[in-house]
């Protein structure tokens, strides 16, 4: 699927559920900050040099080898794209909220490059010159980084990376510099939050230098009770001891969260199950829903089929909801401006379409 | 929990305030803890730009003729001042004029102030010398300590034949 696909179609590849772990893991990512050598970092350059840097990205991409690993792909400039096309990328996950917003480089000077099978994005003159991303379902931060890492090294045959050999690759923020590597996950755990257990866990974790995040908003009531978890430093430790970190903090918060469940299966059976399908009943036939009711519900729901409480249903079906009921897509679809009412219709409406037919035979 | 103030918004904002052991606790949201923030004189609240330039290291007297000469970078012009409002270096070269004052910066948010991961190809050769340069310099310390100073002379002489290398290749990088 070309970029120019990618922003009509609410699915990604990475919602695949055919994956290690999606019961609790929904993705992995790894993204790699890389910037040219004798140029200022984005927020610091002219229009002139930030069109020079998509100019030699560009010319970078056609490398046969590049190609022949990643495909043609085309490098686009944030201009091209109409304002609710952007937001469908960040709703996505594919471009930072960040890469839209910021003003200081002019849309026109923005690139940004997707492969066809969406693992692979890279956006030119976000806060770095380049953040090269990779998105896998589940869990799968090894493959995530070996991917990156395998079109860093492509593109710096071509591309001279600004680089000190004391402290590594350098990068706008010092927060970033060393491997430029973030590497991180995303989690759902719904079990962990009804038992209350969920910001002990998360506070030792970040003793254990990783950050946490909510997905949406930064209350501790994550909508969605979905959490991101991602390395904190970046220089000092090797790409391999960052990404072998991660993943063993996450297969321990893994094995919390489905002790939860069982736990809340073995001690409130009635209660969840209830929880659950009222969850689904609601979704499935609710003509007025609003966007944070839609992700709690959704959570629920997963977290109903996670624990094998409703049949019929993927996790796929799920995320791809996830990314429907944003206001971005019901703009999208509708192709012009909504009233608050008419998004809670239009929501529920394509809520109860994509459940039509899903029979809750638990 | 909804917002003290407003009662509208979800409290996003726990604020603690302890007076003579006597402890007084809000939550409120985010627009009224802005407020509640100019209200109290509490200043700017803190974020991640402001904590990195508070994490310098303090200016050395004898690095800035003057004393009172900011830091700037000669290449892209940032000054100190503008990391301190954005958090963000301008350029590589800004690594090298703020150079010592950002090391005690990487010792608290890194742990580290050495990279020990991915080299690209067309550095590996430098990178590789300037490893060498710095684990003899570290045994020309251990050397000197130990008023070994003959061994101490031979690798002054082996760092300077490097360095020189080096300094054909194009510099030691920061």
């Amino acid at each position: 699927m070309s970029l120019k696909e990618a922003v009509h179609n609410p699915y990604s590849p990475w919602m695949d559920h055919a994956a290690p772990e999606t019961d609790v893991v929904i993705s992995s990512r790894a993204r790699l900050a890389r910037n040219l050598a004798n140029f200022s970092f984005p927020h610091q350059m002219s229009p002139e040099a930030a069109e020079q840097v998509v100019h030699a990205v560009a010319l970078a991409l056609r490398d046969p080898e590049f190609s022949a690993r990643f495909g043609e792909v085309e490098l686009v400039r944030l201009a091209e794209l109409a304002p609710v096309e952007r937001w469908m990328l960040v709703e996505k996950h594919l471009i930072s909220p960040g890469f839209v917003t910021a003003e200081r480089t002019g849309h026109q000077h923005k690139g940004l490059v997707l492969s066809a099978d969406e693992r692979l994005s890279i956006m030119v003159n976000e806060e770095d010159h380049l953040r090269i991303q990779s998105l896998y379902p589940g869990l799968q931060l090894a493959a995530a980084a070996r991917l990156a890492d395998e079109a860093d090294g492509l593109l710096e045959k071509t591309l001279d990376f600004a680089f000190s050999d004391r402290i590594g690759y350098l990068t706008a923020c010092p927060t970033n510099v060393g491997t430029g590597l973030r590497a991180s996950v995303m989690l759902h755990l719904p079990a962990l939050v009804l038992l209350g257990r969920v910001k002990d866990i998360l506070t030792a974790v970040t003793r254990l230098g990783l950050t946490v995040r909510g997905l949406f908003g930064e209350g501790t009531e994550s909508a969605g009770h979905l959490f991101q978890l991602s390395n904190q430093v970046t220089l000092g430790h090797s790409e391999a001891d960052i990404v072998n970190n991660l993943e063993s903090i996450t297969r321990q918060v893994i094995d919390q969260e489905r002790t939860a469940r069982e736990q809340l299966q073995k001690q409130m059976p009635v209660v969840i199950r209830d929880r659950v399908s009222r969850a689904f009943g609601i979704l499935r036939h609710a003509y007025v829903l609003s966007s944070e009711e839609a992700m709690r519900l959704l959570s629920d729901v997963r977290l109903g089929v996670g624990m094998g409480l409703l049949k019929g249903l993927t996790p796929r079906l799920l995320s791809e909801l996830m990314v429907k009921t944003r206001s971005t897509y019901l703009v999208k679809t509708s192709g012009r401006q909504l009233s608050p009412p008419e998004r809670g219709e239009l929501r529920a409406t394509l809520v109860r379409q994509a459940l039509q037919g899903v029979k809750n035979n638990s | 929990m909804l917002c003290e103030r407003c009662k509208q918004h979800p409290a996003s904002v726990h604020y603690t305030e302890v007076i003579n052991n006597q402890k007084r606790q809000m939550n409120l949201c985010e627009a009224c803890a802005r407020e509640a923030q100019k209200a109290f004189g509490l200043g700017p609240a803190l974020n991640l730009q402001n904590f990195l330039a508070g994490l310098m290291g303090p200016v050395i007297a004898a690095e800035t003729p003057g004393g009172k000469q900011r830091l700037k970078c000669e290449s892209c012009g940032l000054t100190e001042e503008m990391f301190g409002e954005q958090g963000l270096l301008g350029c590589a070269d800004c690594y090298r004029y703020f150079g010592d004052r950002l090391q005690p910066l990487f010792r608290r948010i890194h742990g580290s102030v050495r990279h020990t991961g991915k080299v690209p190809q067309r550095s590996r050769k430098n990178y590789l010398l300037v490893q060498e340069v710095d684990r003899l310099r570290a045994e020309l310390h251990d050397a000197v300590e130990k008023e070994e100073f003959e061994r101490a002379a031979e690798l002054r002489d082996e760092i300077r034949k490097l360095e020189e290398r080096l300094g054909r290749r194009g510099g030691m990088g920061t």
